[in-house]
């Protein structure tokens, strides 16, 4: 028995999470595997262990976020961790301070994990190359927001039994979400059908080929298709640039019960939040038995429990190494 | 006064007369005096001469550089600007008027033009701005600033948006007989885009410029050059479309000629790998078939110009994320080795790669430079092909060292720099 749970140990070895690009299916089931053990705990009643005391858990947000922070915050503290949140947003920028003094400063205060969100795409990385410690990427311009790509998987996956050969719908605005593109990765490297659909002003270039079919018709998009994510449209960009009105694009592109009636029956409807109800989805569907969006707001903190466990057991090893 | 020399056995590049051919110069009083394949160790001169063995290598004209930044006018800056060039085998350059100050003042010019040789000791010209303040609202004085000494006008990275208003410099700059280089982007288009639109930019989440940016504005040029006649240069071209649309206009014989950058010709999106800031580069690098599209345009002359686009940038401005970094990049040094690849590797001959990176500039310019010829300036360059070296930052003589070819090991270094037959750099002094 002692022998099985061995081989059923995680597997996730990299130091950091950046991303889900360059991941491979059995680190993804390994962290998904660990998140799964991580929702029983949070529904005790006492929710908190051990497993990071002593550590201390940074989280960096250039950019605000009330969810995704208090997400990471909750899941460091459920695990013992000392949580403490920096908002930066440009105060040090407009300073003149580069993003890598940011990083040198932060670095002094010895952190063990640093949970940075960041506007633009690629700087999570780089402040990763400048810092000791496992760096999580809790979103980085348009570029890739792992945690909440592996949170969706696994409310998928309690909810479906499997990711494999599913159809999976991402609707919306493709063109400036993390969202979907660590989604798009990941459903890809799990085996899923990925359909996109969006006005075409909405889709990035060369979005054919990342592995996805794209449709810019709800009908045609949604026929046969297992689960159904929405994406949020940025009230900015209802105005005129990229689609003509919200009124329009609700008719369009909007998530109704005619519209998920061409899905399949028992397909569910998800959404990353915070929702613009009447735009994109409407409340009769966000809030309907098919949805699962509440379910995916406790997934999140499921996950980020288990990224920040997985990723600290790799320090423990490395100890065990030195040792 | 120095002896007079006669460099033999030499490689003779002669962008002319498109040889490639053994041969030798003789110089004097910082000219040329002779030159050809009859000069060899038994040319007679008449009189006492110091006879040099250049050994196989190559002896050709200096470089000619027609898109240099220069961050201000102050000594320290010309000097550096001058050493960089030396040491690349750049001995004609001109700069371009995007400093601080701005260079649209009459007075401005004249002072960067009477010291300018002495102080960075080479060929040093200077453009002055196309519009005031280069904000492309109103003309420049195009008129006086040429009587000062501005070889060009050009608002260096910015373009001009206002169609109207292009048309009227046009036909004005024509009235003086004045060049107009223009960079080509239409800023709508191009949106708050950081790199070339595509997969790549798609998957590495960064906002991006769509190539059709460049070609729309470059058309609108093309057609407004070929209305008024004026002479147009379109100073970087990066892709397929826009060399076609050069293409069709020289055919119908427009007044028109075009560059390319280096970075455009030797790299490729790809090479910014994960959001290497040393590549964040206006125009963006684009794809690989982009690439081979602007060596074929050098090869067969519809591309007139090779630049280094030199751009020094204070190494905070790079300390950021890609979207954030500031833009551009040296060249100076490695212009010459990176333009070597070609050679080496892309099939193109040395008369041809030297007629764009020295003849024509000069031509475009002219100047009465960057060719060799019995009266001209003895303004040239031995340099080793073969000789193969990693590009370190720290080996770099610019006071900013942001190269995208940055550990990159280039084929092809500069020996030796002669400016009016003046050793002014030696590899390895």
């Amino acid at each position: 028995m002692k022998n099985f749970e061995n081989m059923m140990k995680p597997h996730f070895a990299d130091k950091h999470l950046l991303g889900i690009e360059g991941l491979k299916e059995a680190n993804i089931t390994a962290l998904l595997d660990l998140a799964e053990k991580k929702i029983e705990q949070s529904r005790r009643d006492i929710k908190k262990t051990d497993v990071l005391q002593g550590r201390t858990q940074i989280n960096l947000f250039f950019e605000s976020s009330t969810r995704t922070q208090a997400s990471f915050e909750i899941a460091g503290k459920r695990l013992g961790a000392d949580v403490l949140n920096m908002a930066v947003a440009h105060s040090s920028i407009k300073k003149g301070e580069t993003l890598i003094d940011t990083a040198a400063t932060l670095n002094a205060m010895q952190p063990d994990l640093l949970v940075i969100r960041h506007h633009s795409a690629g700087a999570v990385e780089l402040l990763s190359q400048k810092v000791n410690c496992a760096v999580i990427n809790a979103g980085d311009g348009r570029h890739e927001h792992p945690t909440q790509a592996l949170l969706d998987a696994l409310t998928i996956r309690r909810n479906k039994g499997k990711l494999a050969r599913l159809t999976i719908a991402i609707c919306g605005d493709i063109l400036h979400s993390r969202v979907a593109r660590s989604n798009i990765i990941l459903l890809n490297i799990m085996g899923a059908r990925v359909r996109l659909i969006a006005p075409p002003t909405l889709l990035p270039a060369g979005a054919e080929k990342m592995g996805c079919e794209v449709f810019h018709d709800m009908e045609e998009g949604l026929k046969g298709v297992d689960i159904v994510m929405m994406l949020r449209l940025q009230t900015e960009r209802m105005q005129g640039a990229f689609i003509p009105s919200a009124r329009e694009y609700h008719q369009f592109y909007g998530l109704t019960e005619k519209k998920l009636s061409y899905a399949n029956e028992d397909a569910l409807v998800m959404h990353p939040g915070p929702m613009n109800r009447g735009v994109e989805i409407d409340s009769v569907v966000a809030d309907s038995t098919r949805s699962l969006i509440r379910e995916q707001v406790e997934m999140g903190v499921a996950v980020r429990m288990g990224v920040l466990e997985a990723l600290s057991n790799n320090w423990l090893s490395e100890n065990k190494g030195d040792a | 006064m120095s002896k007079h020399k006669i460099f033999y056995n030499a490689r003779l590049i002669d962008p002319v007369e498109m040889t490639d051919s053994t041969g030798g110069i003789y110089i004097g009083d910082g000219k040329v005096l002779d030159i050809g394949n009859h000069i060899t160790r038994d040319y007679d001169a008449k009189i006492a001469v110091e006879y040099i063995d250049v050994k196989g290598k190559i002896l050709a004209p200096g470089l000619v550089d027609m898109r240099v930044f220069m961050n201000g006018v102050g000594n320290q800056t010309l000097k550096n600007t001058g050493a960089s060039a030396a040491a690349g085998g750049v001995t004609s350059l001109m700069s371009m008027p995007n400093s601080e100050p701005i260079i649209e003042d009459i007075a401005l010019v004249e002072y960067i033009n009477g010291r300018s040789k002495t102080v960075s000791g080479i060929n040093l010209y200077t453009s002055a701005a196309l519009t005031q303040g280069l904000e492309g609202k109103q003309m420049a004085e195009i008129g006086l600033l040429k009587k000062a000494g501005a070889i060009a006008f050009t608002d260096g990275r910015k373009s001009v948006q206002n169609s109207m208003l292009f048309k009227r410099l046009l036909e004005y700059a024509k009235s003086h007989d004045a060049l107009i280089i223009h960079d080509v982007e239409d800023e709508d288009l191009a949106g708050d885009g950081v790199m070339n639109e595509g997969l790549f930019a798609s998957r590495l989440g960064l906002p991006s410029k769509p190539k059709i940016a460049e070609t729309i504005l470059l058309e609108r040029d093309l057609a407004l050059a070929s209305l008024t006649k004026a002479k147009y240069h379109v100073s970087q071209i990066s892709c397929v479309e826009s060399l076609n649309a050069v293409k069709r206009a020289k055919n119908e014989n427009a007044p028109i000629t075009a560059g390319v950058s280096i970075n455009n010709l030797t790299l490729n999106e790809f090479d910014i790998g994960e959001y290497r800031s040393f590549l964040r580069l206006e125009p963006p690098l684009r794809s690989e078939d982009d690439r081979m599209a602007m060596v074929e345009g050098i090869k067969n002359g519809d591309i007139d110009v090779i630049v280094s686009s030199h751009d020094p940038q204070d190494p905070d401005g790079k300390r950021h994320p890609f979207a954030d970094a500031a833009v551009g990049a040296v060249g100076l040094e490695t212009l010459l080795s990176a333009a070597l690849r070609l050679y080496h590797s892309e099939g193109v001959d040395l008369p041809t790669l030297w007629r764009a990176l020295s003849y024509n500039p000069a031509q475009i310019l002219g100047l009465d430079v960057g060719h060799l010829k019995t009266g001209s300036p003895a303004d040239f360059i031995i340099v080793d092909a073969e000789h193969s070296w990693k590009v370190e930052r720290t080996e770099l003589k610019s006071q900013s060292t942001n190269t995208p070819f940055e550990n990159r090991i280039l084929q092809g270094k500069v020996l030796a720099t002669y400016i009016d037959g003046r050793k002014i750099f030696e590899l390895g002094n």
